[in-house]
């Protein structure tokens, strides 16, 4: 069944072996090498895999299907289709710029560090692609737990405690997801497959999407489908865990959770929990659309009011992820569409804002916006690329992030007038904590933080620039990302008549 | 070739971005400046094209965004409109480029490169603004210019108040900013276009319900405000005086704060349609116009003086709009373009000699330091005061004549700011230039005329303002009005309708009495050394205390709110119940050790009152 090698297959497994390899490894520069030519690697394979489609259909791209545990009906299913192409293509290029941004700082037993960040792109990738809930429950987790090993072992000082709260938090979300599979799965139809044998239920996508499930079932299933990638995301009131997390964790894997990891809840809900339950979304939405809303405004103002560099731009993340879920659950096709090239370009936005973060806090010591400033007469550079970088992230035409957001308004705005306007203040107030940290952190006299602050280095310059490139060209001819998500926005709208 | 005049600044931007390290100045200066010389040729061949054949063309580039319910393309608009705008933001930014080669001559080689870099970012962007086919373009620019004049007021950026200035422009725009993009939904979510043609096209007018235009306009003009600093979003653009001169000249006087008035023209279809949306203009523009004038009264720091005046203007030109009177507000922003980019650049010059003291107190005396400037400044005031002959009394008499029209009683209170605005205009002058000087020994002895390099744009700027005026002479004296004659393919204005011999009186009683109240400013100031305080002019210096009263009903407000929210509800509410939940988790556990004794009889104890309960259930059951 499915061809040798099919690009998902590729995408989960190169990863995968390339982390164990490193694990193997000693050398800390060998294991270096491993994970950056290995997550390269991964790039030219999601690159090639946007030029191949096999079949024009939805979730017929490329997709794979082995029987995995026969008898209950769980397979090795996996494909990708628009969407997972451009989450796939996320992780892709994130990895590599990580990896290499990563590279300048030393890690004690650094072949199990890149070893565990592989896995994550492994699990990752396998979340993306998977057309099976028993396979995307098991990446899921494969994604977590090297997160939470890395965080808890190469983090900053209070990081048993926020990478506990962690990974308890994500954990039990990921336990009433399970519940909810489960349920799901016993009202699943049977299956009959070549040989003759029956199985009572299935875990393919599809028979989960065609689950006997009367609407009050769906509306009780909602919620814990939908706390468990609320919690990812994070959507408030579920968000605590992540501002913690963010300041505690290693940067590299700042950049893995916020770039990329946090796409795994909005992706957990375009394709798992808006298709499985209809009836009970439409019902729902505007709570989701509501608490969206108080966690745009909310967050926004908490982020004016961080000393700490990194929980402000956890909380301004959180203010974004909230935007995007808010675009989402308006269930219109203009919505949808900012939210999918939002997911892409948010990631690459954030990864670009942690490069410059983690370089100063690598050179000074120092997070606390008001210990520093002064930094653009020292590193010009470094002050020019970041300022595009966030310009981008407050989303200013002619970078990637407007055309999401002008998705995304518009969508809100044409389901509710005055959502969009309450949204809006998030526009305002991302401005204001955005050019405070600025002038707080580039402007105004050099405070004698760090005696010696150089400027940047080759290859942080090279990825802020892919970084500052990828921001313009999505921003002046945003189409291709349009043109690579449309069909599963139409699918997704399908689902819902 | 029409997409070569937004390209070329752009050009000039990437070459002195990407080069400041290694650039010699004059280089850098002289790329800043060709750049925007080659654009304002470009663009008088285009202006031209227009004027002979009056076309309409509409140039479509590739499509920006399409979907399935609507596309929003790439595309340009070159019309009667687009191509006024297009001669002032280069005509003036390419003189403005030249005057900056001289007076930024003291920045290092890289700050040199990177302000010219800012300088060419701005017209690209302003170009974007005015040539684009649709609100979506229109919006690109529209923020781009935001950007540019954030960058340029921050640009001496170790200085905190400058920074803070720099900030608070990007931040009151993007209020209004916010305004703007829900009007661009709106007409996306009813009509599901956002280009002009299609737009204002009969068709799609008749599809919008007097409630959607209404606040289709409304909002727009909340974008106005901030970008043209109107009531209430003003207050920046007083402080964006920190930037370097000749950016308050361009951006903050003569281009990017127009762009309010521009969109307003340019949507005039819309906004005629809107009687309330009008009158909220016409009050918002009046009242902007008469407070920034008495404010102008009692600063002393040359350019504040300036900018509260501009704001006055813009106010004109919004009350113009909001008498439907489009083409007397299109024509005093290019009227005000040229007295007002004269007055910034005289008061550079002025800054320059004095080694950059700005207070006019320590002023005085400079004419016969400085002629040049002194007679194209004077020049100016005259212009702006509308002395009959110069530019500025024919833009200005149209819209108090459109006032008169719609109403007297805004006609009163029009003229009286107008006569605010001659007086505080010749106290500026006569503070500056006439007198004796008040400043320090060392400062009198540096006094000089400035460069060629300013002293030729402020020649070139002082005849525009002259006969900047003869464009739009109206009827009543003889002329034919060409502006609007010129501008009618694509802005309608409302008629009014005055006999001749009114005209003659209102024109009449203004000149009269604002050549009155320059010779009280005249005399008044001559001898000058200090004023008076009284509780009234104490309020005009503190600028009514509008921005205490902004920072205590608004930014101390939200900073507490926020305060709170991290400080309780975060940490103690939100968090509290996260780590609540962990808490009772563990306590419960506790509590369940005690079933784990270990004691064999605890055990049997426990299942028998099991078995006990369960019989007592089924009995139940």
């Amino acid at each position: 069944m499915g061809n040798y090698f099919s690009f998902p297959d590729l995408l989960i497994w190169l990863p995968l072996v390339a982390g164990i390899i490193c694990f193997l490894s000693r050398k800390e520069e060998s294991a270096k090498t491993i994970s950056i030519l290995a997550s390269l690697l991964v790039l030219g394979v999601s690159i090639a895999s946007l030029f191949y489609t096999d079949d024009k259909k939805y979730l017929h791209f490329n997709n794979v299907n082995y029987i995995w545990l026969k008898y209950i009906g769980a397979n090795y299913f996996i494909g990708i289709d628009g969407t997972g192409r451009l989450l796939t293509l996320l992780t892709a290029i994130g990895f590599p710029l990580v990896l290499m941004s990563a590279s300048r700082t030393k890690y004690v037993s650094a072949p199990s560090f890149y070893g565990l960040l592989l896995l994550t792109q492994a699990g990752l990738m396998g979340v993306f692609c998977s057309l099976d809930a028993l396979s995307f429950y098991f990446f899921w987790e494969l994604a977590l737990i090297p997160v939470y090993f890395l965080a808890s072992r190469w983090g900053g000082e209070k990081r048993i405690q926020a990478t506990f709260k962690f990974f308890v938090y994500t954990f039990a979300g990921s336990l009433l997801m399970l519940i909810g599979i489960i349920y799901v799965y016993l009202h699943t139809g049977s299956r009959t497959f070549e040989d003759g044998t029956v199985v009572a239920h299935s875990f393919s996508l599809s028979s989960f999407y065609h689950a006997a499930l009367s609407s009050k079932e769906q509306f009780g299933l909602f919620w814990l489908f939908f706390i468990a990638f609320a919690i990812k995301m994070p959507v408030f009131p579920f968000h605590t865990w992540q501002p913690d997390a963010y300041d505690q964790s290693p940067t590299p894997v700042t950049m893995v959770l916020s770039g990329i990891m946090v796409k795994m809840g909005l992706f957990g809900a375009i394709r798992w929990l808006i298709p499985m339950f209809p009836a009970a979304t439409l019902r729902f939405n505007e709570v989701v659309i509501i608490l969206c809303l108080i966690g745009i405004v909310y967050a926004s103002c908490l982020a004016m009011v961080q000393d700490n560099l990194k929980k402000l731009v956890a909380y301004s993340s959180i203010a974004h992820i909230g935007l995007m879920c808010a675009a989402l659950f308006t269930l219109n096709p203009v919505g949808i569409q900012g939210t999918m090239i939002q997911l892409f370009h948010h990631g690459i936005n954030i990864i670009g804002m942690w490069v410059v973060l983690n370089m100063i806090e690598r050179q000074t010591g120092i997070k606390q916006i008001s210990q520093l400033g002064g930094l653009a007469q020292k590193a010009p550079a470094l002050t020019i690329l970041f300022v595009i970088v966030a310009l981008a992230n407050i989303a200013l035409p002619l970078t990637n992030a407007f055309t999401g957001e002008l998705l995304m308004f518009s969508g809100l705005f044409q389901y509710n007038h005055w959502y969009a306007a309450i949204a809006g203040i998030g526009i305002i107030l991302s401005a204001v904590y955005t050019l405070n940290m600025i002038q707080k952190v580039f402007y105004g006299e050099w405070k004698p933080v760090s005696s010696y602050f150089p400027d940047l280095s080759i290859t942080e310059k090279f990825v802020l620039v892919i970084i500052v490139a990828l921001i313009f060209v999505f921003g002046v001819y945003p189409q291709p990302l349009i043109d690579l998500t449309k069909e599963s926005v139409n699918q997704l709208l399908m689902r819902l008549k | 070739m029409v997409w070569l005049i937004p390209i070329l600044p752009l050009i000039g931007f990437l070459i002195n971005g990407l080069g400041r390290n290694s650039l010699p100045k004059a280089v850098s200066g002289f790329i800043g400046s060709i750049t925007v010389l080659a654009s304002f040729v470009l663009s008088l061949l285009v202006f031209m094209q227009v004027k002979a054949g009056n076309f309409h063309q509409t140039l479509h580039y590739f499509d920006f965004i399409r979907l399935e319910s609507f596309t929003i393309p790439f595309n340009f608009t070159v019309d009667a409109l687009s191509s006024l705008f297009l001669l002032i933001i280069t005509g003036v930014g390419f003189l403005i480029h030249v005057y900056s080669t001289a007076y930024m001559h003291e920045e290092d080689g890289k700050d040199y490169a990177k302000y010219f870099a800012y300088l060419n970012l701005f017209v690209f962007s302003m170009l974007l603004l005015v040539m684009g086919g649709n609100f979506v373009v229109m919006f690109i620019g529209w923020e781009g210019v935001g950007l540019c004049s954030y960058l340029l007021i921050g640009y001496w950026y170790k200085n905190v108040a400058y920074t803070d200035a720099a900030k608070k422009a990007f931040i009151m725009n993007r209020i209004g900013d916010l305004g703007f993009l829900l009007a661009v939904f709106w007409l996306l979510n009813k009509i599901g276009t956002v280009e002009y043609d299609a737009v204002f096209s009969a068709a799609n007018l008749a599809k919008l319900t007097a409630t959607d235009i209404t606040g289709i306009t409304l909002l727009l003009f909340v974008g106005a405000t901030g970008k043209s600093a109107q009531i209430p979003l003003y207050t920046w653009l007083p402080d964006a005086m920190a930037g370097p001169t000749p950016v308050s000249a361009l951006i903050h006087a003569a281009t990017m704060v127009t762009a309010g008035i521009y969109m307003i023209a340019r949507s005039n279809a819309l906004f005629s349609l809107a009687p309330i949306t009008q009158s909220v203009i016409t009050i918002i523009g009046l009242a902007t116009a008469l407070l920034a004038a008495t404010i102008a009264l009692r600063q002393y720091d040359i350019k504040k003086v300036l900018a509260y005046s501009t704001v006055s203007q813009l106010g004109f030109m919004f009350l113009a709009l909001g008498t439907g009177n489009y083409v007397a507000a299109v024509f005093h922003v290019l009227t005000h373009a040229f007295f007002k980019a004269l007055m910034f650049l005289g008061s550079g010059s002025v800054i320059h000699a004095m080694g950059g003291e700005q207070d006019i107190r320590n002023m005085g005396g400079l004419h016969k330091h400085m002629k040049i400037t002194s007679i194209t400044f004077l020049i100016g005031c005259l212009a702006i005061s509308g002395i009959p002959g110069l530019s500025g009394f024919f833009s200005k008499d149209e819209i108090l004549a459109g006032t008169f029209a719609h109403s007297p009683l805004l006609y009163g209170i029009a003229l009286f700011t107008a006569l605010l605005t001659a007086f505080y205009m010749f106290r500026l002058y006569i503070l500056t230039f006439s007198g004796t000087f008040r400043g320090t020994h060392e400062q009198e002895h540096h006094l000089h005329e400035s460069p060629k390099a300013m002293t030729i744009p402020l020649i070139i700027l002082a005849i525009l303002s002259v006969i900047g005026g003869y464009f739009g002479v109206p009827e009543a004296l003889g002329g034919h009005h060409e502006l609007a004659a010129f501008l009618s393919p694509v802005v309608k204005s409302a008629t009014h309708h005055l006999s001749h011999n009114t005209e003659y009186i209102l024109m009449a009683v203004s000149t009269l009495l604002v050549i009155v109240s320059i010779f009280i400013a005249v005399f008044r100031f001559r001898r000058y050394s200090t004023e008076q305080n009284n509780v009234f002019t104490k309020w005009l210096e503190n600028k009514w205390y509008i921005d205490e009263l902004y920072d205590a009903i608004i930014v101390k407000p939200i900073r507490g709110f926020s305060n709170f929210l991290n400080q309780f509800v975060e940490k103690r509410i939100i968090d509290g119940a996260v780590n609540g939940v962990g808490r009772a988790v563990n306590y419960g556990s506790r509590q369940l050790r005690w079933l784990q004794s270990g004691q064999v009889g605890a055990y049997v104890l426990l299942m028998v009152i099991g078995m006990f309960l369960l019989f007592i259930i089924q009995l139940f059951l």
